[in-house]
């Protein structure tokens, strides 16, 4: 139902992002839940839902109609991500990095050319494109990468590995951007550079996939470059602009992986509750007993929490104010209480919590990344104290 | 091809459904409404048949509370050009034969070639509107579609039965209702859900519709809903003991129950 929207406090959504919401809610139980296991346990990339997804606009949500886009926001773009991991959380991040790394930084920082180029495929679901930042030695010393690109006449020359890349070896990705060291600038510190490589593309190698303790659907792969030539003009925005390019994706990326967090916590609640009301036990639906009553309804308000910190990290970001802060609390608050729920709600299945093919045990393994990827939980209390001046 | 799709805010499928003890009417109140299931599918092949002959506009029509807006605004975000709701207090209870009426009066009001509708809905499962909408119209009756050819003014469709199918075909102006298998409802896209909101809606009133007030509502339904009751409890299973005829005995169960 509709509601008179509270200037200034206010962060239910509106009419057109809750309809939204509903769409790709439906569509996560129709098309997402009945292949989730499957997925799962074979790995395999879930091709025919990515089309779906593509057909439903879900990778063009925050970018504008003249690419493709569905002319949304980002809000949206998280509503859809929340919504597709409370049923499965592959899914859900690979649209977060089809979206927020691989087209975003394109749209934010590319030439007219390349945005027309790259991004009407990408909006279409029907091409994928990846953003390599992490190296093998790298994690969350992000700044100081080793691949190295070399300028070569009219061709840049790149050398170097990238590890942990999301949605980088699929049949149908065509473009990877990567960071590479440049030179050094006048300070010492490296000069870094993003670098759009057309995949595939001779010198680049995308290694099998990872076997991953979840995210099994999810493409992620170790990125090799060797001797790899792309145009000299294949960089995005301007040289040396790498690594201040990246830091404002993450920004963006944190509140993304905000709402992917609290969709898995909600899945948690989802499941639990109706687990609770259906297992009988002592006679009595186990949901009677406070013991996993009590439980359930702390999975739901730290589910609650969570959004309300997401969504007022969106809200601030979508009205053009700082937002660095709130999206580290986001981040660091929702993924904490995804792996909270996650073990939550295998304890209120017992047994068969701890199947692999119970949904709750697919979202205890695709919890624990979340407090990794996209930003430690230690990076993020690390730019909250920075922010309060410590 | 001037399309009109017939579609009905019902209660969540999932929902516990409730009649009102008052008047014995569906209680809408107290559940979210969502779009009849199968008149999803009308839309989709409305939509389809306009893509597919690239002209035309795709009408909406709905009748029911001020709250059956939510679903036409689903219709429209799935792509429909433009809706009428017919909304008027007094007709509340109407029943299948009095919603017909309203229902083919509004028809009156909008040029159409075709009409699409679900062949029930998941509140009443009546399944008699096509028919009776054809009666009151004068237009061809194709029901049970399971696949819709539109070929200048013919109408082809597969008509699903128990066995198989038949085929059946009509001139326009035709009401076609559309069972499950005929194809697959698109999700509304965040593009389609901003579009829907600049796209035209007309409300009715039943006098705007020319329908008598006598001919719709609680008084001027066919039927009564005289009482009702909640479904009993769940029996107790019966355990068949196999002492070597045991295959036989669930034959015979099955058989009694119609299942074979």
């Amino acid at each position: 139902m509709h509601h008179a929207k509270i200037e200034g406090v206010d962060h239910r959504l509106s009419e057109e992002h809750e309809a939204l919401r509903k769409s790709v809610e439906s569509f996560a139980r129709e098309v997402v839940a009945p292949q989730a296991e499957q997925a799962d346990r074979s790995g395999e990339f879930p091709y025919d839902v990515i089309r779906q997804m593509g057909e439903m606009g879900l990778f063009g949500l925050p970018l504008p109609e003249q690419y493709g886009g569905m002319g949304g926001d980002f809000l949206a773009l998280c509503l859809a991500i929340e919504e597709l991991a409370r049923i499965d959380s592959s899914v859900a991040i690979t649209l977060e990095a089809a979206v927020g790394l691989g087209s975003m930084p394109v749209y934010r920082f590319g030439s007219e050319e390349q945005k027309q180029q790259w991004l009407p495929a990408l909006c279409r679901g029907e091409r994928l494109a990846a953003f390599g930042l992490t190296e093998p030695g790298g994690g969350s010393d992000a700044g100081n990468p080793r691949t190295r690109a070399v300028l070569d006449g009219d061709e840049w020359v790149i050398n170097g590995t990238k590890a942990f890349i999301t949605n980088s070896g699929t049949d149908i990705t065509n473009l990877v951007t990567v960071l590479c060291r440049t030179g050094e600038r006048a300070d010492g510190r490296p000069e870094l550079t993003s670098i759009m490589v057309p995949v595939p593309r001779d010198g680049f190698v995308a290694s099998p996939k990872y076997d991953k303790v979840g995210w099994h659907a999810s493409d992620t792969r170790e990125l090799s470059f060797t001797d790899c030539r792309v145009p000299a003009d294949n960089v995005l925005g301007a040289r040396g602009r790498g690594y201040a390019q990246f830091l404002s994706t993450l920004d963006e990326g944190r509140v993304a992986i905000a709402a992917l967090a609290v969709g898995l916590a909600q899945g948690c609640v989802d499941e639990s509750v109706r687990y609770a009301k259906e297992r009988e036990a002592f006679g009595n639906q186990i949901g009677k007993y406070q013991a996993v009553a009590f439980r359930i309804a702390d999975m739901q308000t730290r589910a609650y929490v969570a959004r309300c910190a997401y969504r007022d990290a969106a809200s601030r970001m979508l009205a053009g104010e700082p937002f660095k802060r709130e999206a580290a609390i986001a981040k660091l608050y929702s993924s904490t209480i995804a792996v909270d729920n996650a073990r939550d709600a295998t304890q209120v299945f017992g047994g068969y919590g701890f199947m692999n093919e119970c949904a709750v045990a697919r979202h205890w393994r695709d919890a624990k990344i979340l407090e990794i990827g996209e930003g430690t939980s230690e990076i993020q209390r690390m730019l909250i104290s920075r922010d309060l001046g410590l | 091809m001037n399309i009109v799709v017939c579609v009905k805010q019902v209660p969540d499928t999932w929902a516990e459904k409730r009649l009102s003890d008052s008047d014995k009417t569906v209680d809408r109140e107290g559940v979210e409404g969502v779009m009849n299931e199968l008149d999803e599918y009308a839309v989709e092949e409305a939509l389809r048949i306009k893509e597919a002959g690239g002209d035309g506009t795709v009408t909406v029509l709905t009748m029911g509370p001020d709250k059956a807006v939510e679903t036409i605004r689903k219709a429209l975000s799935m792509g429909a050009d433009q809706a009428v709701h017919v909304v008027d207090d007094a007709l509340h209870g109407s029943d299948a034969l009095a919603t017909s009426n309203a229902l083919a009066k509004a028809l009156g009001t909008i040029e159409y070639d075709l009409v699409i509708l679900g062949v029930e809905s998941t509140d009443a499962r009546m399944s008699v509107i096509p028919a009776m909408l054809a009666e009151r119209t004068g237009a061809a009756q194709l029901t049970f579609a399971r696949k819709v050819e539109v070929s200048g003014t013919t109408v082809k469709i597969e008509r699903q039965t128990d066995t198989g199918y038949d085929v059946v075909e009509a001139s326009t102006p035709a009401i076609v209702s559309v069972v499950e298998k005929i194809n697959e409802p698109r999700y509304p896209s965040f593009k389609g859900i901003m579009a829907a909101k600049k796209k035209p809606l007309t409300t009715l009133t039943i006098a705007d519709a020319g329908v008598d007030g006598g001919s719709v509502g609680l008084a001027g339904s066919g039927t009564e809903v005289a009482e009702f009751a909640a479904r009993p409890p769940k029996q107790a299973g019966q355990i068949v003991k196999d002492e070597g005829d045991g295959g036989a005995k669930l034959a015979e169960f099955l058989a009694s129950q119609k299942l074979v």
